[in-house]
């Protein structure tokens, strides 16, 4: 079995506003295994950012974490004081974040940006830090990277901010890097390149990904396995092929429904209609309830616990239960759970 | 960059010729003429003294002297204090002035940024109530009014300072914090201001995600980043501490150029009146021009003007 490098268990976070405590993560237990790439999707708002920033512990004022641990390296994350925190943070999990056009600091030119995490970390010369520097540089596709390391952040176009973003991010080697969203500021050329170049890293330096989009074609192209998150919980995990081609949570469907693809040539985006509840008085149920054309009564009263689909997938959806009505999904996903039984007798022969 | 300058200084020039042209025809209308015993005189001595003093001559003509004579930097003689020329006056009073000045810009702007910076920082605690108090106050509080209850309390009533005599250092402190408290509460809201936003932005999120400590993305990044706005105000700054030190001045009894300005206006002195507008302007456009370069140097944005590719 794969080592876990990172745990998470029970994670609940509030944030005091003055509406009342919203109840944002509720809830939330995942696993990061060595060397896989993680990805984590839902709505806006479902609390994607909020889990992440958490394993960073880099928390807004109004929050609260009421209860859970993070567990790496055999310590408790959430513990830990804030000079270990400090190690930690660039050193042994790195971000890379949204906006590459506001995450560099415009005064600084970037040779010093990219060689901070060695200089913090390794205390390395600040000679030695910016060779490295030049060197990372150079990896992620910066062309001229040695002329350059005294240029300015404004010198640069978005995908070479982005790329000098995840410079900073891999040059001290971190164990796991989490990549909030980091193509979504990005034409579309440009982020097909960065998707490649994240891909090209993590096959070359072994590190653990933590990655959130919303495009699910990203998804498909990057990540071992898929948490998906609704209303501040998980709601079905499980490896790609498990949650493309055999989800379970009728949330999961609606999302992969509106999904834009070229095979099942729909020429209609399907959203999901309704909106997340308010979590500031969070339904007592499956927080889904009310947008699901599948819900049943139980799931009005009672959250569902997570079901056992196979070793690596499991769904916290009433539907599973034993004693539910038989439900028949849309037709798009009968077409993924065909194709994916199929795949699966084929792997049998 | 150096064509930057040079047309800056051109504009500085221009602007320069329009105040001198603006105040020499506005002092024209001032109420009065400048002999303090004017009832007194006869009619042929006023035309003899205005012969003397080349104010007999059309308007126009006067005009032209003048700005023949300014641009050789001769600012004419004063009418009150001997005969003796402007410049020389300016150079013998300049000193106790550029004193406090100095000392209330430096005060005001180092301890501004300061008190902004720590209520930055401090955001939404009580020492940010207490630096925007501060601030409250040193924006609402008069200079004059504030010089005159700093001199009852610590020159008068507490005697630390002497009161209105200007002898040494300790006769520079008081008008020197009269005249540095609104430059330093503007310079402490702005700063809070700027701080504020640059703690809140991406990249100081992304500093500490590298593992800055906070004292470090506090020292290394925001600091400088918060910095480089507030400098633009340095002009507005010197034009309050300049305007103050008129009043200021005269209420500890500086032997300074505001103190003479003042005295001039009051006695239709033209030509000194002239000479410390245009003394005045000058120094505040160089001012404003220095604070300009030093943005450009200081902020890799303009530094490098479009040299970069985007
Ligand atoms: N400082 C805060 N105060 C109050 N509520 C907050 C705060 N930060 C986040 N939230 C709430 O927490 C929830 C989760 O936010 P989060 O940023 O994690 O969403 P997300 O899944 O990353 O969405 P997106 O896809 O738009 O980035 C949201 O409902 C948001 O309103
Ligand atoms: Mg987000």
């Amino acid at each position: 079995m794969a080592q876990k490098v990172l745990d998470v268990k029970d994670l609940s976070i509030d944030f005091d506003t003055l509406n009342g405590t919203v109840k944002a993560i509720r809830d939330v237990s995942f696993h990061l295994d060595k060397g896989e790439t993680l990805a984590l999707v839902g709505e806006s708002g479902s609390g994607k950012s909020i889990t992440v920033r958490t394993i960073m512990r880099l928390l807004a004022d109004n929050e609260t974490i009421t209860n859970g641990t993070i567990d790496f390296e055999g310590k408790d994350i959430l513990k830990e004081s804030k000079k270990e925190m400090d190690k930690i943070r660039g050193g042994k999990i790195a971000m890379i974040s949204q906006d590459p056009m506001t995450s560099l600091d415009p005064t600084m030119n970037i040779g010093n940006q990219v060689a901070e995490p060695l200089r913090v970390h390794e205390g390395m010369s600040k000679h030695k830090a910016l060779e490295q520097a030049a060197e990372v540089l150079e990896e992620v596709g910066i062309p001229n990277a040695r002329e350059r390391m005294r240029d300015y952040p404004h010198q640069f176009s978005g995908g070479q901010r982005q790329r000098i973003v995840i410079a900073m991010a891999i040059i001290d080697n971190p164990d796991v890097l989490i990549a909030d969203e980091p193509t979504t500021a990005l034409d579309v050329t440009v982020q097909a390149q960065i998707i490649k170049l994240l891909k090209d890293l993590k096959d070359k330096i072994g590190t653990s990904i933590i990655f959130i989009t919303h495009d699910l074609g990203v998804v498909a192209n990057i990540a071992d396995r898929v948490a998906v998150m609704y209303a501040g919980k998980i709601v079905e995990y499980g490896t790609v092929d498990d949650i493309f081609y055999n989800p379970q949570h009728p949330y999961t469907w609606g999302l992969l429904d509106s999904m834009p693809t070229l095979s099942m040539n729909s020429d209609r985006l399907n959203t999901i209609p309704g909106t997340p509840p308010n979590l500031i008085n969070p339904p007592k149920g499956d927080a889904f309830y009310a947008r699901n054309k599948y819900a049943l009564k139980i799931d009005h009263e009672k959250q569902p616990p997570f079901f056992k689909v196979s070793d690596t997938h499991y769904a916290a959806t009433w539907l599973l239960d034993k004693r539910a009505p038989k439900v028949t999904p849309p037709e798009s996903i009968q077409k993924r759970q065909a194709e994916f039984k199929k795949r699966g007798e084929a792997d049998h022969d | 960059m150096t064509k930057y300058i040079i047309r800056r200084i051109f504009y500085l020039i221009l602007t320069l010729f329009i105040v001198a042209s603006v105040t020499f025809f506005l002092m024209k209308f001032l109420p009065g003429t400048p002999y303090s015993n004017q009832a007194k005189l006869q009619p042929s001595q006023i035309a003899i003294m205005n012969q003397k003093y080349g104010l007999n001559k059309p308007l126009w003509d006067q005009y032209l002297i003048y700005m023949g004579n300014l641009l050789h930097g001769n600012l004419g003689t004063s009418f009150q204090f001997n005969n003796q020329p402007v410049t020389q006056l300016i150079a013998h009073d300049i000193g106790p002035s550029m004193q406090i000045g100095t000392q209330a810009m430096i005060v005001g702007s180092v301890l501004g940024i300061l008190l902004g910076a720590v209520a930055a920082i401090k955001k939404n605690t009580w020492v940010d109530s207490g630096a925007t108090f501060i601030s409250i106050l040193g924006i609402s509080i008069p200079s004059f009014v504030l010089a005159v209850l700093l001199q009852y309390y610590f020159g008068y009533k507490l005697q630390w300072f002497p009161v209105a005599l200007w002898q040494n250092f300790s006769s520079s402190i008081l008008p020197t914090l009269a005249l540095a408290a609104f430059p330093l509460a503007n310079v402490a809201r702005f700063m809070r201001t700027e701080m504020v936003d640059v703690l809140d932005s991406d990249y100081i999120e992304l500093a500490k995600a590298k593992g800055d400590s906070e004292r470090k993305t506090i020292t290394h990044h925001a600091l400088r980043n918060s910095l480089i706005p507030v400098i633009t105000i340095v002009g507005p700054m010197a034009v309050s501490i300049m305007t103050g030190s008129l009043v200021v001045e005269n209420i500890f009894s500086i032997p300074g150029i505001g103190n003479q300005f003042v005295q001039s206006i009051l006695t239709n002195d033209y030509p000194t009146i002239m000479g410390l507008t245009i003394f005045y302007s000058f120094l505040l456009v160089v001012i404003i021009l220095v604070v300009d370069i030093l943005y450009g140097i200081i902020d890799p944005r303009i530094r490098l003007g479009n040299g970069g590719k985007e």
